[in-house]
C-alpha cells in the first residue's frame, strides 16, 4: 500500500524587540544568566504584567503579510503549569482568542506552486533556560528568556512531504526576516519548529494517528526528522500495528525519534483568560497603520526583479530569497547596467564564499560600487574575466577596490599587440614539435599555444589579443 | 493628649498648626500599640524603625504628613517582611513598593506596622493566619471580620490612624462592619493592584479602612488614581473626594434591594439598617425599591472565579525563588509537594483545590466559564438598577460579629457572611461600610451603601451624611 504524510507546522519565533513582552526587561542574548531580569519577568509576589504595544504591532505586520484575518478582540490567556523555568507557574499567552486566523502562505517545490494554510498566530512570553550541564550541585536557572516575547504560527496540515515543510519553513523564514519582525537564528532558539505528523493510505481522507515532533533545531533536521517518523509510522502500520499518539524528540546525533511524553500524560494546562490584562483591542485605523508600513515582500520584489532588471525568474528567486542580498544586488544594479551580469556575479561567486565560509550578506566588505567597478574593468578590457575572480575574491577578503587590487599585484591586462606577438614567437620557437603537429594538420595544439602564451603571462595577456595574433602567426606559417 | 485617638483631619489641623510634631504622634501611637496589641494581635509587624527613621530622613510635604498608617500585610512595602499571614512567606521581603505605598510615603504618611489577616486574605474571620487569629476590640472573644481583620481591629482600638485593607469578596467592609468603622472598597481600577500580593485579581482592590468618613476621603485622594504598571488600572479625573462632604443628600435616589432584606438577616441588623433608610428619605432622599434578581447566585459564582483566580495565583510559591522551602525532599516534585503541603495552610489549600477543579478540563465549561455568564448577569443587574437610583443601600453582613472558632469548621457557613458584600466585587463598583448602630450584646452594625463605577463622591455624600445622624462613631471598644 502507498501512504502519504499529512504534516502541520508549529513555529514559535521570537520577536525583535528591545524590551520583554510585559515588562521592560533588555531581550539582548547571550548576557551573564539573571542579568535581565526584574520582579515583574520573576513573577515575584503582587507585580502585574503590562503588554507591550510593539509586540503586538509586529504580530499584526506579520499576519499581514501572511494573509490571516486579525481579530480584533484579542485575550491574553494563562496555560498554568509546573516548570522551574517559568516562576509564576504559569504562561501568559493566547489560547481562544488568538491575535489573528485563517492566512497562508504559497510554496514553490519541483516547480509547483502550493497553498499552506495558516490556522493562528498567536503571541505569548518564553520560558527561562534550565542548566544541568557543568554544574556541581543541582541544576542551575536562567531566567534571562522568561518574559521574551515569541510568536507562534501554526499551519493547517496541508503539508505533505518533508520539502514541503522545509520550503514552508524556508518561506516563512524568509518572510518573518524582510519584515523584520524575527532574526530567525535557528541556533539561538529564535526560530523553533515542532511538527504534527501522521501518514495515511493515498486515497484515505480520515487523518492518522499523529505524533509531535520537538527540537529540529535546523532545516536539515527538520527535514531529516520527518523522513524518519514518516518511515517509522509507515513501517508499523505496514506490520499491522498502530501509531501511539504522543510527543517524540528528535535526536540529531542518532538521527532518529524517540518518545518523550505519551497522551496519557498529557498536561491539563487549565486555560483561562489572564485577569491582569485587559483585552487587546486592534482596531482598523491600527491594522491601518501598520498596512503602511508594511515592506515589499520576497515573492512581490522576485516578480518586480524580473520584470524591471529583465532577469531569469530563477535568478530572482535565488537574489530575493534573502531581503540582504537583493537589497544589495539593487545597489549594484542601479551602478552598473548589465544586470545578468550582475545576476551571474552574486549567484555564482557572491554565493559560493559566502557559502565556504558560513557567512551572510551582511558581513560582506565588498561595496556594490567596487563590486560595480570590477565589472567595468573587465568590459573595458583592463582585465580578463578569469583574472577578476582572483581580483573578487582578494576584494572579498579585505575590502579594497578592484583597481588598488589590480595594481598591487600587476593584474592589468596585457593588450599591447606587439608584447603579444613577441611572446607568441618566442613560444612558437620553444615549441617546434607541437608546431609541426600543427603544420601536420592537427589543430587542437592552437590550445597548448594559448595555454603557454598565458602561462607566460601569469594570465594577463588578452586572450581575444592572443588567440587573433596566434591564428594569423599559424596561418602564415602554413601559407610558407 | 491622646494623640492615637484622633483622625487624620484632626491630627492634620494640629500638626499644620504646629501644636504637636510627627515624633509625638508617632510614640503615641506606638505606645498604644505596645498596650493593646497583645490583646487583639492586629500587628503581624510593627515597623518602629521604618517609621521612626522615616521621620528623621525627612517627611514630605503632603495630605497624610505625620500620620502614622496601617498597611495589611499583603501590600508591598520595600525590602519589609510582606506575609500574607502565611508560613510560605513568612521571611519575604519584596525589593519593591506597592503603588500605593509610595503613593502613601508620597504623602508624608508614616507607615507604622504590617496588619494580620487570613492567610493570602482568604477568610471572613482573620483566624486563618500563620501568625495567630486577630480577635475583636468590642468583645476580643469574637472575630473581627476578614479578610482585613488586622486592619479593621487596628484602627478601631485607635492602634493607628487609618489603615489599608483589600477586599476580594467584602474584606474590608465586613471587618470593618464588625469593628465599627469606615472601610470602602473603590471602584476595580480606581486604585492600582501593583505590589498587592494577589489573591483574585479581577476582585481584589485596595481600599481605606478608617476612623470616619472624612478620613476614608482624604485617605482614598491619596491612594486613588492611574498606575502604568497595572493594565487593570484606569485613567480618571479624580475629584477631591472631601468636597462631597457636604451633609446634603436631598434629591438622592436611593435603591432598597429586595433581596438583601430577606431570610438569614439578623433583626437587629434589619432594625439598625432600616433607620438609615428612614434618615435618609427623611432628609430628602428619594428611596425606590428595586430588585437584584441574580443575588442568590453570587457567592457561588464568587467562589469559582475567585477560587479558580487564585489557584493560579498561587502557583508561584514553589520553594524555588523566595519564602518557605522545605527542609527535606528526593527531587523537584517532591519539593514542590512537600514546599506547598507544608506551607499553605487549611483554607487555602481548600481553595486551591477548588480552583483547580473548577478550570480543569471536562469542568471547565459546567463551572469556570458558567460563573463568567453569572457574573455578565450580576453586572446587568446592577446596570439596570443604576439607571433609576444613585445608590443602594444595604445591611453589610447579615450578622454582627461571631465568636472566633464558631464557623472555623463550616466553610460554607463563613462564605455566607460575604453574602450581601460579594456581588459588589463581580460588578467592580465602589461601596462602603459605615456604623449604624450596636446590637444587644454591644456589637458594632454596618451599613453598606453602593453606588456606581468612579462615583465615588456620591458614595461618601451619603455616608457623611448618615455617619452624622447616626452618632456613633465616637463610641469606642472596651479595651
Amino acid at each position: 500500500m502507498n501512504y502519504e504524510a499529512v504534516i502541520g507546522l508549529e513555529v514559535h519565533a521570537q520577536l525583535l524587540t528591545k524590551s520583554k513582552i510585559f515588562c521592560s526587561c533588555s531581550t539582548q542574548f547571550g548576557s551573564e544568566p539573571n542579568t535581565q531580569t526584574c520582579p515583574v519577568c520573576l513573577g515575584m509576589p503582587g507585580v502585574l504584567p503590562v503588554a507591550n504595544r510593539e509586540v503586538i504591532n509586529m504580530a499584526i505586520k506579520t499576519s499581514l503579510a501572511l494573509n490571516c484575518k486579525i481579530n480584533n478582540y484579542g485575550r491574553f490567556a494563562r496555560k498554568n503549569y509546573f516548570y522551574p523555568d517559568l516562576p509564576k507557574n504559569y504562561q501568559i499567552s493566547q489560547y481562544e482568542e488568538p491575535l489573528s486566523e485563517h492566512g497562508y502562505l504559497e510554496i514553490d517545490v519541483n516547480g509547483k506552486r502550493k497553498k499552506i494554510g495558516i490556522v493562528r498566530i498567536h503571541i505569548e512570553e518564553d520560558a527561562g533556560k534550565n542548566i544541568h550541564e557543568n554544574v556541581v550541585d543541582g541544576s542551575y536557572v536562567d531566567l534571562n528568556r522568561t518574559g521574551v516575547p515569541l510568536m507562534e504560527i501554526v499551519s493547517e496540515p496541508d503539508i505533505n512531504t518533508p520539502e514541503e515543510a522545509r520550503a514552508y519553513l524556508t518561506q516563512l523564514k524568509n518572510i518573518l526576516l524582510y519584515l523584520e519582525v524575527c532574526d530567525c537564528n535557528m541556533e539561538e532558539g529564535s526560530l523553533r519548529c515542532d511538527a504534527n505528523i501522521s501518514v495515511r493510505p493515498v486515497g484515505q481522507k480520515e487523518f492518522g494517528t499523529k505524533t509531535e515532533i520537538k527540537n529540529m533545531n535546523s532545516f536539515s533536521n527538520l527535514q531529516k526528522a520527518l523522513e524518519y517518523e514518516i518511515e517509522r509510522q509507515v513501517d508499523i502500520l505496514q506490520d499491522g500495528g498502530r501509531i501511539v499518539q504522543e510527543t517524540r524528540l528528535w535526536d540529531p546525533s542518532s538521527g532518529t525519534t524517540a518518545s518523550m511524553r505519551s497522551k496519557e500524560e498529557a498536561h491539563d494546562y487549565r486555560y483561562f483568560p489572564c485577569p491582569d490584562l485587559v483585552p487587546v483591542v486592534v482596531d482598523e485605523e491600527w491594522i491601518e497603520n501598520i498596512k503602511k508600513t508594511l515592506p515589499e515582500l520576497p515573492d512581490e520584489k522576485k516578480q518586480r526583479f524580473v520584470s524591471q532588471y529583465g532577469i531569469p525568474e530563477y535568478d530572482a528567486g535565488v537574489i530575493t530569497a534573502s531581503k540582504a542580498l537583493a537589497d544589495y544586488y539593487e545597489k549594484v544594479a542601479a551602478i552598473y547596467n548589465d544586470a545578468k551580469k550582475v545576476s551571474n556575479w552574486v549567484m555564482g561567486e557572491l554565493l559560493r564564499l559566502l557559502k565556504e565560509d558560513e557567512k551572510e550578506i551582511s558581513d560582506i566588505l565588498i561595496t556594490p560600487e567596487n563590486f560595480a567597478s570590477l565589472l567595468q574593468l573587465i568590459d573595458k578590457g583592463t582585465i580578463s574575466g578569469k583574472i577578476a575572480k582572483t581580483v573578487f575574491e582578494e576584494m572579498y577578503k579585505n575590502g579594497k577596490t578592484p583597481d588598488e587590487i589590480v595594481e598591487e599585484k600587476g593584474l592589468e591586462q596585457v593588450s599591447d599587440e606587439g608584447e603579444i606577438a613577441g611572446i607568441i614567437d618566442r613560444v612558437l620557437a620553444e615549441n617546434t614539435k607541437q608546431v609541426e603537429q600543427y603544420l601536420g594538420g592537427k589543430e587542437k595544439v592552437a590550445g597548448f599555444f594559448v595555454g603557454q602564451v598565458m602561462k607566460a603571462t601569469s594570465g594577463k595577456a588578452n586572450p581575444g589579443l592572443v588567440n587573433k595574433i596566434l591564428k594569423e602567426k599559424l596561418e602564415a606559417m602554413k601559407n610558407k | 493628649m491622646d494623640l492615637y485617638r484622633k483622625t487624620i483631619w484632626q491630627l492634620r489641623e494640629l500638626l499644620d498648626r504646629g501644636e504637636i510634631k510627627p515624633e509625638e504622634v508617632l510614640d503615641s501611637v506606638l505606645r498604644r500599640i505596645e498596650e493593646v496589641n497583645g490583646k487583639i494581635n492586629g500587628y503581624i509587624t510593627v515597623l518602629e524603625d521604618y517609621a521612626k527613621n522615616q521621620i528623621e530622613k525627612g517627611l514630605p510635604e503632603g495630605p497624610l504628613s505625620g500620620v502614622p498608617i496601617a498597611v495589611k500585610d499583603n501590600i508591598c512595602i520595600k525590602d519589609q517582611l510582606t506575609t500574607c499571614a502565611s508560613k510560605i512567606l513568612y521571611n519575604f521581603r519584596p525589593p519593591y513598593n506597592a503603588d500605593v505605598t509610595e503613593r502613601l510615603l508620597n504623602a508624608g504618611a508614616v507607615i507604622c506596622g504590617k496588619t494580620n489577616l487570613d492567610e493570602f486574605a482568604m477568610g471572613s474571620s482573620t483566624e486563618n493566619s500563620y501568625f495567630g487569629p486577630t480577635r475583636n476590640p468590642w468583645n476580643v472573644e469574637c472575630a473581627p471580620g476578614g479578610s482585613s481583620g488586622g486592619s479593621a481591629a487596628v484602627v478601631s482600638a485607635d492602634a493607628c490612624i487609618a489603615a489599608l485593607g483589600s477586599d476580594t469578596g467584602g474584606s474590608i467592609r465586613q471587618p470593618a462592619s464588625f469593628c465599627g468603622m469606615v472601610g470602602m472598597k473603590p471602584t476595580y481600577g480606581a486604585v492600582s493592584r501593583y505590589g498587592l500580593v494577589a489573591f483574585a485579581s479581577s476582585l481584589d482592590q485596595i481600599g481605606p479602612m478608617t476612623k470616619d468618613v472624612r478620613d476614608c476621603a482624604m485617605l482614598l485622594n491619596v491612594i486613588s488614581g492611574y498606575d502604568r504598571r497595572d493594565s487593570t488600572s484606569l485613567k480618571f479625573d479624580r475629584p477631591d473626594y472631601t468636597k462631597a462632604l457636604t451633609g446634603e443628600i436631598k434629591g438622592i435616589r436611593v435603591g432598597i434591594p429586595s433581596e438583601y432584606f430577606g431570610e438569614g438577616l439578623n433583626q437587629e441588623v434589619a432594625d439598625a439598617v432600616k433607620k438609615g433608610i428612614e434618615y435618609l428619605s427623611s432628609s430628602g432622599a428619594e428611596i425606590i425599591d428595586i430588585s437584584l434578581p441574580h443575588t442568590d447566585y453570587a457567592v457561588s459564582c464568587y467562589y469559582i472565579l475567585a477560587t479558580a483566580e487564585a489557584s493560579s495565583n498561587l502557583a508561584r510559591y514553589d520553594g524555588v525563588k523566595y519564602g518557605y522551602r522545605t527542609e527535606k525532599s528526593s527531587n523537584l516534585i517532591d519539593m514542590y509537594f512537600k514546599t506547598r503541603g507544608e506551607g499553605f495552610g487549611a483554607e487555602v489549600k481548600r481553595r486551591i483545590m477548588l480552583g483547580t477543579y473548577a478550570l480543569s478540563s471536562g469542568y471547565y465549561d459546567a463551572y469556570y466559564a458558567k460563573a463568567q455568564k453569572v457574573r455578565t448577569l450580576i453586572k446587568e443587574d446592577f446596570d439596570k438598577a443604576f439607571e433609576k437610583v444613585d445608590v443602594i443601600v444595604t445591611p453589610t453582613s447579615p450578622t454582627t460579629a461571631f465568636k472566633i472558632g464558631e464557623k472555623a469548621d463550616d466553610p460554607l457557613q463563613m462564605y455566607l457572611s460575604d453574602i450581601f458584600t460579594i456581588s459588589v466585587n463581580l460588578g467592580g463598583l465602589p461601596a462602603i461600610s459605615i456604623p449604624c448602630g450596636f446590637d444587644s450584646k454591644s456589637l458594632p452594625i454596618g451599613f453598606q451603601i453602593i453606588s456606581k463605577h468612579f462615583d465615588e463622591s456620591t458614595l461618601l455624600r451619603c455616608a457623611y451624611f448618615l455617619e452624622e445622624k447616626f452618632a456613633v462613631k465616637d463610641k469606642k471598644p472596651p479595651l
